[in-house]
Formats: structure tokens, C-alpha cells, sequence
């Protein structure tokens, strides 16, 4: 079974009535095909099994011949076979092959190396998701082409992607007054709204650390939540009028009250062990344990560059700016929770929680801190690094640069001789400046990077292509020469596409050749190279007349590129045949 | 790196050094060699401290035997972990190449309340209470009485410090408060008092300017500090206001009632006293029958603040007699408050000469000016005699003794104003009884008389002929530097019109009205919108800030801002303002970007950096003048111009533009970093307010940037930004050289100096 493939005859009928072709019925693990007896019949078959959803039988000693029904998308094949040991055998294998069909990636990820389970998954999840990765890995792994870690290293961004998009990034804390809590009052009658959303009610317990304790304390024992937030509602009313006195006489009324009223006593505490921690070059209350001049009532108390403060009722008093400062600092420590704050047990976890946060070490940071901060940027030593920072000047400058050294690299036959030795003192150095001159003494600078000639061939090449398209294509631009193709063409060329630029990728990843397993896994490249590339010499002979110009039209940088991969295999192997002492790094 | 300026190897812990710095040694070890005091203006961001502190140091080195020390002063805390940072790193470098030869021994010094490590003492809130808590522990009868009675508390600390005797001492280092307080834990000596033994045999102590210029405190703590000493003052733009300040006291309603009950209790412990144990009492007469002098043995954890004048104006006798007796003083201190409170009951504004006001103590409270005088040394006494421990409940009767005696040492430079409320504020009655100091000059004399060498330097001492007016000095060196840049990496601009196209200004007309108010605010917007990281503002005061920030507000412009950055604002709550910074600076480091809200003459504008990141654009809102009308003020500028010839309108624009210019230049650290300010106020743009502005903005100020509107000012901040983000040659490439490395400075010394000056 394992052999590979089933071969039967069998008619195949289009539909239950048709009284079938004969031919010949092969099954691989991966495709049916179908092949006439008759050539000239147009009912030949070759399928995928992914293709295929489901597969039926008709049952033994039932009156119906032994059919195989394969269901795909909108409709099915079916086949009757000579027998129904015939179609028994047909049927496990069909069955196999759809369900290895599934599975057959994790199969092999198994016995070609280890991955955790997830990555596995990842791998799978990837290529049932995307059919056409689905069919360049069933094309390259499976024919051993490349090996599965080959396949996966080009694919690493397509992996880390998706790892990324697990870690999705949090909604942090919004960074805006609570606004929509503003009371808003419509003039006519004597009443005042207030609007009130979950997403408020967080932040209110967030901004407001007593508002949350208080919650906690009397909500449901003491007050329903209604009356809670009523009183909390009322207190921001006051408190919105402005008027600390009122402020003050309502919260000696009402001992609830008060507590909304009154600054925040649990941010104090937090301030004042915060302040601990503060960084020495910004603490300002340090400052005042020097200040002997500001006494009580020392100094020069009202000189008007100094604003006097309104001390009196302070304590009813919390201005707009310290709310400004708590909301900094709340978008700063972020949000703890999304938005399952509906529940005030949880948000009491996440009070006690971001208490121990806060309390680590971070004494020896401050510290390593001060003095990074002391340090003058640039009046310290610039180089001791291993790169030269990149310094753009002039943009047309670093590109030529670039370029020359682009081209020296191309030509690697000197260059790379002199590569290797870098180290050289001064007199190697002056010794190989004088043999370089003399050798361009000898055989002059080299030629123009093209030939002029070549350009022009190009140019027009280019030229003709454009207007003979745009003669082909008409008006829409969304049209490709590929649309005039027929299906099958096009979709073999697509594929031959898609895989050629696979191949190609790996072929020129792996050079520069620095270890065996790469001298090997160019061989197969260069083999793959090789038969894709006839297959394209297929195509564009198989091509009808009117097409073919076509089809060569879209061939033909194909196979240039591949070509190319080809000319600098054989180059290689040259060289590295021709010299007799190899550099380092060479194999 | 490591070159010679004129005979002297300066060790320079950096491999470069910008030129001006280099300057700025030579002409500092010029003025040190003449032994002359000096005032060096460098732009901010130039590396002043460590050129100084290299300079300085190395100085030393090259004479072994100079007992030269150097007391370094800053204005802030902060400032003073910074210096000591820097100092560090500079230690470090010379002891790597000079070995143990390079040993110093440097330290902070600051109050009880930072350098304290007991932790009862430490749960106070505030200083006094701190340095009230510490007395509480250590005063010499409470630790007498501890002796005996071991249930009596005292502090282990100081115990054991005191017990380690000579041999409590610290080695060679540099030493942060924070160090010190290490340091104190693990051995179990008391900081505080380790680092004020210390401070004689320092060689470089770094601590507030206060303790220098405020005599309350300098003769205590700087007292045996040598001739040989070069002091510096860094950044001291404001030196003169601290100046006045340290000699300046005010009386309020709450003082005197609080001078009240300090009385009322003294009185009964008095009582207790002659009751118990009247030979105290009649030993402290005695004592002051032959004069004061006793001070100098007492032990100094008794030591208390001194009297707040001049120790040359203290009078060197015995303290007249009729204060001598406890009661005595105390009914004398009745009447003088009963006296004050009455003044402070007035309907109008009083302006008065100290002259006249002691012929009217005299008249009325029958308290001559002898009395007065002595007034602080004798409460003093009487404290120290009824062994009172808890002296920040005393501050009140306290205040009221500075202020006698000030207004009795001094005829000259002072007055006394009464104002029924404040003018801003008039429907709120607070009276006030200040005696105002107008000459900053009084305060800083003996510190030019006592040391050899005293440096003035800061960013921004434009006009630099002003100060040494100001505070009756001559330099020997007064040099102003200018900044050497590699490419323009500060962009300073005037912004005189709104989008709307219409002035800007905080002048007092315009500034409440609503277009003005729509027009700072959209260009704060628009400003966020463009620029990286952080935004400071700064303000022209605190009730101008409350009010703005409230209406922007009310008309959303606040919301949107707070849409594209973090806004944290300086309050007058220390600590609330400390945590916003901290909270800035997390959210500049975490990218998030912030604004801060701050006040010029404010804290904040006083000494924190906004260097890098933490600050790519300054927006000063307005030029911040000083309340006009403020009679004070107006005292002082008379006086001003009676004294000095300094013109009101000159001193007043000065003021304004040296702190409208401290505000901004917080932005820039070193040549690397940039920055860009915006001076947003039409008023900037005429050429008598600008040109006060020190040469190293102005420099940079081109001549199409003085008249700009919100959209153009918003163009050119994206272009500076985009220029800024390119890559560039951090040695200025082929013209001047704004970097220097050892090679260059050893080809400079060959070629002459004349090249490189500028």
C-alpha cells in the first residue's frame, strides 16, 4: 500500500446514468487520475484528493454495480469498478489518502526533527489555512526538494507573526478626564444628569483609591450600589460647584459624604512611599529639609513673585490639577484588568496586588541610573564599537559606494583573495596598494558595467513587451497577459512560479558555500532548478500558436532568472574545482 | 583625558572636552591664582560642573600643601546629588591614573530630615519637627538623664557615634546623602553628626546655599570652615534674592498668637523652675551678667539655630539688664508682641524705616534698641536654661525674636511694611508685618571677606556688569562664554501671534481674555501633535496656570491635548510635584510622551533638567514679571535706585528675562542633545526685552524667527525636528573644532592660545 499507488480498471461515469468510459483508474496518495481507453475522449481525470471532501461505496449485495462515489465541492466522480474487491481495495485507499491528506504534515514534521507541539501545530495550522503554502510544501518537502526545516526557515516571519499576534497587544487605561461623568444640566428644570458606564465606574475606582475602599466597605452592607453611586454623584456635584464651604458643611452632615469629599487618604499613604523611591535628582522635599530660610514666617512672605496660597478649607479643596497628576499616573501604571471590572471582589485583588508590585528593589537602579544620567554623551570616546555608525551625508555618495562594492562582490574571483587578509601592517598594506596599481597598469579599469548594446536589447525588450500588452489587453489594466491563457496554462504556471521563486530563494540563501551539507543541498536545488525549468520549455512548446508568443512572454523571465541560478552553479563549481588551495571558509 | 593649562596637569575624566569648557578652566585658574573672587556666565548644557570641579580639584592636586578646600554650593538637594555624581566619576578617573595620591575626601551636607537614619526621629513630617525630634534624643540633659535612667530614650545612633569618640570617622571617598546614610546604618553612628565632624577635614563639602549665606545657619555649620576655601555658587542667577531672603521675616496673626503661647508656657516652666531648682536660674544670670560668649562649648547637639544677623554685627557685650532676668525677658517679649499685634491692626498699607519703627517700640512698648538686639541670644538662653526640647513648638516666639533683633542691628537697607491684605486678594483680610531685606549685598559680604576665592556661575547671568552692582564686589575675572556648536541644535523662537493671527501676550489686559487663552492653548495642541517625548511649559505664575489650565478645560482643548501626551503639572505640594516629575520622566523614558505644567520662579524651573528626551521643546507662556504692584517690590527697586543707580524698568526686565531664560535653557545637556524654545508673548519681539536675553540664545535667535504665528512656528519645529534626527559629526567636522581631544589641546598649548579663544 505504502508503494504508492492502486491501478484498476474502471468506467467513469459523468453522472448515474452515464453509461461510463472505460479506462484506467490509478490512485496515488496524493491524486486520482483517469485515463481513457479511447484518447480522443475528453473525459480524462487528474485530481487532487484534496479536492475531494468525502468518499462513498455502494454497498456489497445491494442490486447497485460497485460504484466509487468521490464527492468533491459541486459534485462528484464516480467510478464503477470491475468488483467489489476491486472497489474494497480502491476504498481503503482513498480512505487513507484523505485522512493522511490532513494529517500528512504532522506526520513528517515528526520524523524530521523536534518541535514542541505548539510549533507543530503552528506549522499545520499554516499551511491548512493557506492552500497555496498548503501546495508549494506538499510540491518541494514531499519530493525532497527541501527538507521540512529547509522549507520553514524561509517561512520564519509567517511563524513569528502569528506569534505575535497571540501576545495582542493590551488597551491601556484612557488617558482622559472622566469626562462624560460631568454633571450635565438642561437649564429648565432643577435637576442634573449624570451618565454612568461600566468603563466609568473602573475608572472612578482607578482615579480614585478611597471611592474604590469605600465601595467595598458599604456596598452591600451598608447601602445598595444605587445609593452608593448616588452619593457619590452628589458629592461630585458639590464639589463640581466649587464651593469648599458648602463642600464642608455637607460633609459634616453626612459622615458617608465626607468620604468623598475628603482628599484621598490612601493616595497619600502611596505618595509618601513613593517618594522613597523617588530619584534623588528630582526630589524636591528634599530640598525643604535645607530650606532655612522659608521658616515659618521667614523670608519674604509676600513679594508678588510668590503667589499666596488659599490654605483655608483646604482639605475640601482638590483642584483640577492634582486630578490631572493622579490621571498621569494612572495611564502609567496601566491598566491592571480589561474591562471585568463589573465585579468589585476582583478589583479588590487588584488593589492588594499592585500594592506588592510597587514594593521591589530599586535602590541599585536609582543608583546605576544617577550615573548614566551624569555622564556627557558626546565628550566620551566614540569608537570601541564593533560598527562604524552610519553617517549619511550625501545620499549619491553612500550609493555609489555601495554599488562598487556590490560589483566587487559579484566578481569575487580577486577581490576575495584580498578580503581575507585584513590584518596586514603597513608595509603588506603599501605592497599590495602597489601590486593593485600595477595590475590596472597591465590590464586597465575594468569596462562599463553593460555593454551598450545589451542595454538597448534590454530596453527595447521591455519596450515591446509593454506595447504588445497593452495592444493584447485592451482598456482594462486589471487584466494580465495570464487571463488570456487558458485555465489549466495559467494555473501551471502559477504553481511553476510560485515554486521556481521557492527554489530560487534557497538556492541563492545558501550561497556563499560554507559547509557540506549547504555543497548538497545546492545539488538539489540545482536539480529542481533544472527540471522546472524544462517543464517550462514544456509549456511554451505545448502552447497553442496564437498563445505562444504569450506564454513565452511569461516564461521567458522565468527562466532567465533560473537561468541565471543555473550559470552561477556551474560557475561555482568551476572555480572551486579549478583552484587548488582553498581560503578559509571555503569547503 | 589629561592636559596642562598654564603649569597645573588638569585631570579631565572625559576623552573630549568642548573649547569653551577649556576656557572656562584657564580663566578660573587664573582667577584662583590671583586668589580673587570671579563670575563666569557658560550656556547651560556645556558641561560648567565638571569643567569647574575638574579644574578645581586638579588645582589642588598640583599643590600638595595647600590646606585649599572647596565648598561647593547649589541651591537644591537634587542639584547637590548631581554635583556629587559628577564628582564620582571625576574621583574615580583620577584615582585610576594617579593612584591612592588622588584620595579626597568629599561629602553632602543637609539637614537632620535627609541625613537622619533613626527611624523615630525620621516619622516626622516635616524639618522642624525632625530636627525638634533629634533634640528630643540627644539634647545634652536628656542624654544626662538617659544616663541614669535607662528608660529614658535616646538615640542608639548617636550613642554609639559618640562612644567611637575620634575614631568615628569616614574614609576617603565620595559621599551622597544617600551614602552617608549607608554608611551611618552600618556602622551605627549617627550621620548627621558624623558628616558636620567631617565637614572640617573634608576637601570638598557640597551643600545648600543657605548654609553659607543665611547666618542662622552658616555659624553653626560653616563657622571653622578656613580662609583658604574657594566657594562656588552654581547656578546663581537668583543669588541675590537668597541673599534678601536670609535676612528677611515676616510677622502674621498666627504668629503672634503662637508667639503667645510659647510665652504662656515658658512662663510656667519658669515658675516650675524657681520652684525646683533656682540655682539654674540664678547661675543663667550670672552667666549673662559677664556676657554672651559662653556659646562656643556648649556640646553640639544642643546647638540650636543662631541669630539672624551678620556675626560682625553682633554685638560683643553683655546683655543689658533689663533682660537679664527670665521674667524679666518675658514680660519685655509681652510687650513687643502686644506691641506688633497692634500694629497689624491696620486699615492701610504702612511703610516704615527701621529707624523710626524702634523710636516707636521705644515710645510705645518702652523697649530700647540695645534690648531688641540682644533679643535673640537671650531667648536662646532662657531655652537652653529651661532645657526645652521640643523647639518646633517654640518657632513662632522664635520669629518674633529674629525680627527684633534684625530691626535692631540694622539702620541701612531694610524696611518694614505693613500690609492690612493682599492686594490680589483683597477681599480676604490677612495682615502682614514684614521686614524686608532690599540689599542683597548685606548677606554675601562676609563670604566675600572670609574666603580667598568666591566663583558666581550660571547659565544665565546676563547682564553680567549687573551682579557685581548688585552684590558690592570686584571681580577679578567676569567673563561671559559663549556656546561652540557643532550644528544648531537649539532653536529658539518668538511667537507673537495665535493661529488666528492675532497677539499673544500675558500682559495684565490680555491675559484673561478668552482668544489669548484659545490661542496658548491650540498651540500647546498642535505642538504635542509634532514633537517627540516632552513638552514643558512654564508659566508666568501659579493662579495664572490654575486659571488657564481650567479653561482649557472647560472649552476641550485640555482633552485633546491629553489625547496625544500624558500632562503632569507642578503644584505647590512638594510632594505631589516631586511624584509628577517622576511620573514625567517614566512616561518620556517609556515613549508614551508627556507635558509638563510648570511656574518660572517656581520650584521646578528652579533646578530640574529637561535634558534629551525629557525635553525637546520649552513653551515659556508669557514673560514673568514680578507682581508690579507688590510693595515690596516697589521698596526695593527704590531702593535700587537710590543705591545703585539701577534703573526700575532695567531691573525688572532683567528679572524677568534671566528667569524666562532659566526656564528655557533646562532643556539642553550637551552638544548631542537638542531642544527648541518658544517664547510665546508679542512682547518678546521688541528689541528691549530680547536683548536681555544671554548671547548664547540670542545667538540662535535668527531675525526670521522673531515674529512668528502657531502655524509658522509649527513648520519650523518640524523641519528643526528633521534636521536633528539626521546623523552629524560630533567634532564640528571642518570648520572651529567643537570638540577637543588630547591631541588637539597638546597642539593648542605648542601653536599658542590664541586660536582657540573666542
Amino acid at each position: 500500500m505504502s508503494s504508492g499507488q492502486v491501478v484498476k480498471c474502471a468506467k467513469y461515469k459523468i453522472n448515474v446514468k452515464h453509461p461510463g468510459t472505460p479506462g484506467i483508474l490509478k490512485l496515488t496518495p496524493d491524486k486520482f487520475t483517469f485515463r481513457p481507453n479511447d484518447p480522443t475522449s475528453t473525459n480524462k481525470l487528474d485530481l487532487d484528493f484534496r479536492f475531494i471532501t468525502t468518499h462513498k461505496v455502494t454497498k456489497e449485495g445491494s442490486n447497485k454495480p460497485p460504484w466509487l462515489n468521490l464527492t468533491h465541492a459541486n459534485g462528484s466522480y464516480i467510478f464503477e469498478l470491475e468488483s467489489f474487491a476491486d472497489l474494497h481495495l480502491c476504498r481503503e485507499f482513498v480512505g487513507i489518502a484523505l485522512s493522511k491528506h490532513v494529517h500528512a504534515e504532522a506526520t513528517k514534521v515528526i520524523s524530521e526533527e523536534q518541535l514542541s507541539a505548539a510549533e507543530m501545530n503552528l506549522r499545520i495550522k499554516l499551511l491548512q489555512e493557506d492552500s497555496k503554502l498548503q501546495r508549494l510544501h506538499k510540491e518541494l518537502v514531499a519530493s525532497g526538494q527541501l527538507t521540512e526545516s529547509e522549507f520553514w526557515a524561509t517561512k520564519k516571519k509567517l511563524l513569528d507573526q502569528d506569534e505575535s499576534r497571540k501576545l495582542k497587544q493590551r488597551i491601556g487605561f484612557k488617558n482622559s478626564l472622566i469626562y462624560d461623568s460631568k454633571p450635565m444640566s438642561d437649564g429648565r428644570i432643577n435637576m442634573v444628569k449624570f451618565q454612568f458606564t461600566p468603563e466609568i465606574k473602573y475608572q472612578i475606582f482607578a482615579l480614585k483609591p478611597a471611592v474604590h475602599q469605600a465601595f467595598l466597605n458599604f456596598v452591600p452592607s451598608k447601602m445598595s450600589e444605587v445609593d452608593f453611586w448616588n452619593k457619590y454623584f452628589k458629592a461630585e456635584y458639590i464639589h463640581s460647584t466649587k464651593n469648599a464651604v458648602a463642600a464642608a458643611a455637607e460633609a459634616a452632615e453626612d459622615e458617608d459624604l465626607a468620604v468623598f469629599l475628603k482628599d484621598d487618604e490612601i493616595l497619600e499613604i502611596e505618595a509618601r512611599k513613593k517618594i522613597r523611591r523617588v530619584d534623588p535628582t528630582l526630589d524636591m522635599e528634599a530640598d525643604q529639609g535645607d530650606d532655612y530660610t522659608h521658616l515659618p514666617d521667614h523670608g519674604i512672605f509676600r513679594d508678588g513673585s510668590k503667589d499666596t496660597s488659599e490654605a483655608q478649607n483646604s482639605m475640601y479643596k482638590r483642584t483640577l490639577l492634582q486630578d490631572l497628576n493622579r490621571q498621569g499616573a494612572v495611564v502609567l501604571e496601566g491598566k491592571t484588568l480589561d474591562m471585568e471590572m463589573e465585579h468589585p471582589r476582583i478589583a479588590a485583588e487588584i488593589l492588594a496586588r499592585r500594592k506588592q508590585e510597587s514594593d521591589g528593589v530599586v535602590d541599585e537602579g536609582r543608583q546605576n541610573r544617577i550615573s548614566k544620567m551624569t555622564l556627557i554623551e558626546d565628550l566620551q570616546a566614540q569608537d570601541n564599537h564593533p560598527y562604524a555608525p552610519l553617517c549619511i551625508k550625501d545620499p549619491r555618495d553612500y550609493f555609489d559606494s555601495q554599488q562598487a562594492n556590490a560589483i566587487k562582490t559579484l566578481d569575487d574571483s580577486q577581490t576575495r583573495m584580498e578580503q581575507m587578509i585584513c590584518s596586514l601592517g603597513s608595509e603588506e598594506a603599501y605592497g599590495s596598494l602597489r601590486a593593485s596599481i600595477s595590475k590596472i597598469k597591465t590590464t586597465g579599469l575594468r569596462d562599463p558595467l553593460f555593454s551598450p548594446e545589451v542595454a538597448l536589447k534590454v530596453l527595447s525588450g521591455l519596450t515591446k513587451n509593454i506595447s504588445s500588452a497593452k495592444y493584447h489587453l485592451g482598456k482594462s489594466s486589471q487584466e494580465s497577459v495570464l487571463d488570456i491563457l487558458p485555465n489549466t496554462t495559467k494555473e501551471k504556471l502559477l504553481d511553476h512560479w510560485v515554486c521556481s521563486q521557492e527554489l530560487l530563494r534557497h538556492f541563492w540563501s545558501s550561497y556563499p558555500i560554507t559547509t557540506q551539507s549547504l555543497v548538497n543541498k545546492t545539488q538539489r536545488l540545482k536539480d529542481s532548478i533544472s527540471q522546472i525549468y524544462s517543464k517550462l520549455e514544456e509549456i511554451k512548446k505545448s502552447a497553442g500558436s496564437d498563445l505562444r508568443h504569450h506564454v513565452s512572454l511569461v516564461v521567458h523571465p522565468m527562466q532567465q532568472a533560473l537561468d541565471a541560478a543555473l550559470l552561477h552553479y556551474e560557475a561555482d563549481i568551476r572555480k572551486r574545482n579549478a583552484r587548488g588551495k582553498k581560503p578559509n571558509g571555503f569547503v | 583625558m589629561k592636559f596642562e593649562i598654564e603649569g597645573i596637569t588638569v585631570y579631565f575624566p572625559y576623552d573630549n572636552i568642548y573649547p569653551e569648557q577649556f576656557s572656562y578652566m584657564v580663566e578660573l585658574k587664573r582667577a584662583l591664582d590671583a586668589k580673587g573672587h570671579c563670575l563666569l556666565e557658560m550656556p547651560t548644557g556645556t558641561g560648567k560642573t565638571i569643567a569647574l570641579l575638574s579644574l578645581i580639584t586638579s588645582y589642588v592636586l598640583s599643590k600638595p600643601n595647600s590646606p585649599l578646600k572647596l565648598l561647593y554650593c547649589t541651591r537644591t538637594v537634587h542639584e547637590m546629588e548631581k554635583t556629587l555624581a559628577e564628582l564620582r566619576l571625576l574621583h574615580d578617573y583620577q584615582l585610576r591614573h594617579l593612584g591612592p595620591a588622588a584620595k579626597i575626601l568629599a561629602l553632602g551636607l543637609s539637614s537632620r530630615k535627609n541625613l537622619c537614619v533613626n527611624p523615630r526621629v525620621l516619622a516626622a513630617e516635616n524639618r522642624d519637627s525632625v530636627d525638634a525630634g533629634c533634640r528630643k534624643l540627644t539634647a545634652s540633659w536628656v542624654r544626662a538623664l538617659a544616663a541614669e535612667n535607662p528608660a529614658v530614650p535616646s538615640c542608639e545612633f548617636f550613642e554609639q557615634y559618640e562612644r567611637a569618640g575620634s575614631s568615628a570617622v569616614l574614609p576617603p571617598g565620595v559621599y551622597t546623602l544617600q551614602d552617608l546614610r549607608a554608611y551611618g546604618k552600618e556602622k551605627g553612628w549617627c550621620p548627621y553628626y558624623l558628616a558636620r565632624h567631617m565637614v572640617q577635614f573634608a576637601n570638598v563639602v557640597v551643600y545648600s546655599y543657605q548654609y553659607l549665606l543665611d547666618p542662622k545657619v552658616a555659624s553653626i555649620i560653616s563657622k571653622e570652615m578656613q580662609k583658604e576655601s574657594v566657594v562656588v555658587f552654581d547656578e546663581a542667577h537668583n543669588i541675590d534674592n537668597v541673599c534678601i531672603e536670609a535676612l528677611s521675616v515676616s510677622v502674621r496673626r498666627q504668629t503672634i498668637e503662637g508667639a503667645r503661647r510659647n510665652l504662656t508656657r515658658m512662663r510656667q516652666d519658669i515658675d516650675k523652675f524657681k520652684a525646683t531648682d533656682a540655682g539654674r536660674l540664678r547661675a543663667e544670670y550670672n552667666r549673662l551678667v559677664e556676657g554672651l560668649a559662653l556659646r562656643g562649648d556648649l556640646p553640639a547637639t544642643d546647638g540650636w539655630l543662631a541669630n539672624p544677623a551678620l556675626p560682625d554685627d553682633i554685638l560683643k557685650e553683655a546683655v543689658p539688664g533689663n533682660i537679664r532676668r527670665a521674667e524679666h525677658f518675658i514680660h519685655v517679649l509681652r510687650r513687643l508682641v502686644q506691641y506688633l499685634e497692634g500694629r497689624l491692626d491696620t486699615e492701610n498699607v504702612e511703610k516704615e524705616s527701621p529707624v523710626s519703627f524702634v523710636v516707636s517700640i521705644l515710645n510705645h512698648a518702652g523697649i530700647d534698641q540695645k534690648a531688641l538686639k540682644f533679643c535673640y541670644d537671650r531667648l536662646h538662653s532662657l531655652m537652653m536654661t529651661l532645657e526645652i526640647t521640643d523647639t518646633d513648638e517654640f518657632l513662632h516666639i522664635q520669629t518674633i525674636c529674629d525680627f527684633a533683633t534684625l530691626v535692631g542691628t540694622y539702620a541701612r537697607g531694610f524696611s518694614i511694611i505693613i500690609e492690612p491684605f493682599d492686594e490680589r486678594m483683597p477681599h480676604i483680610p490677612d495682615p502682614v508685618l514684614q521686614l524686608c531685606c532690599h540689599d542683597a549685598s548685606l548677606a554675601i559680604k562676609p563670604v566675600f571677606e572670609r574666603f580667598q576665592s568666591v566663583v558666581i556661575t550660571s547659565g544665565t547671568l546676563s547682564p553680567i556688569d549687573l551682579y557685581p552692582r548688585l552684590l558690592n564686589f570686584n571681580p577679578v575675572v567676569s567673563r561671559s562664554f559663549t556656546m561652540s556648536l557643532t550644528r544648531d541644535c537649539i532653536c529658539p523662537m518668538v511667537l507673537t501671534r495665535g493661529s488666528d493671527q492675532l497677539p499673544v501676550s500675558t500682559k495684565f489686559d490680555m491675559r484673561s481674555d478668552l482668544g489669548v487663552v484659545r490661542n496658548y492653548g491650540r498651540l500647546l495642541l498642535e505642538m504635542a501633535s509634532v514633537v517627540p517625548d516632552g513638552i514643558v511649559c512654564f508659566f508666568v505664575s501659579y493662579s495664572y496656570m490654575d486659571g488657564i489650565v481650567n479653561t482649557w478645560n472647560e472649552n476641550g482643548i485640555l482633552q485633546e491635548i491629553m489625547q496625544h501626551k500624558l500632562v503632569f503639572i507642578e503644584t505647590q505640594d512638594v510632594v505631589e510635584t516631586t511624584l509628577a516629575l517622576d511620573n514625567y520622566r517614566k512616561a518620556c523614558d517609556c515613549g508614551r510622551g508627556a507635558i509638563f505644567f510648570s511656574v518660572a520662579r517656581g520650584k521646578v524651573a528652579e533646578g530640574i533638567d529637561f535634558d534629551r528626551h525629557y525635553g525637546r521643546l520649552v513653551i515659556m507662556f508669557g514673560v514673568p514679571f514680578q507682581y508690579t504692584l507688590s510693595k515690596i517690590l516697589l521698596a526695593r527697586l527704590e531702593y535700587l535706585r537710590d543705591t545703585f543707580q539701577i534703573k526700575e524698568g532695567d531691573f525688572l526686565t532683567f528679572d524677568a528675562l534671566r528667569q524666562a531664560a532659566q526656564c528655557v535653557g533646562r532643556v539642553i545637556r550637551s552638544k548631542a542633545d537638542y531642544g527648541m524654545m518658544i517664547f510665546a508673548d508679542k512682547r518678546y519681539s521688541r528689541h528691549d526685552k530680547r536683548s536681555k536675553l544671554p548671547s548664547w540664545i540670542l545667538s540662535h535667535l535668527h531675525d526670521a524667527h522673531l515674529n512668528l504665528s502657531t502655524d509658522m512656528a509649527l513648520h519650523i519645529a518640524r523641519d528643526f525636528l528633521r534636521k536633528m534626527a539626521q546623523p552629524y559629526d560630533k567634532t564640528g567636522g571642518t570648520g572651529r573644532k567643537t570638540l577637543l581631544s588630547q591631541e588637539d589641546l597638546e597642539k593648542m598649548a605648542v601653536s599658542g592660545m590664541d586660536d582657540m579663544m573666542f
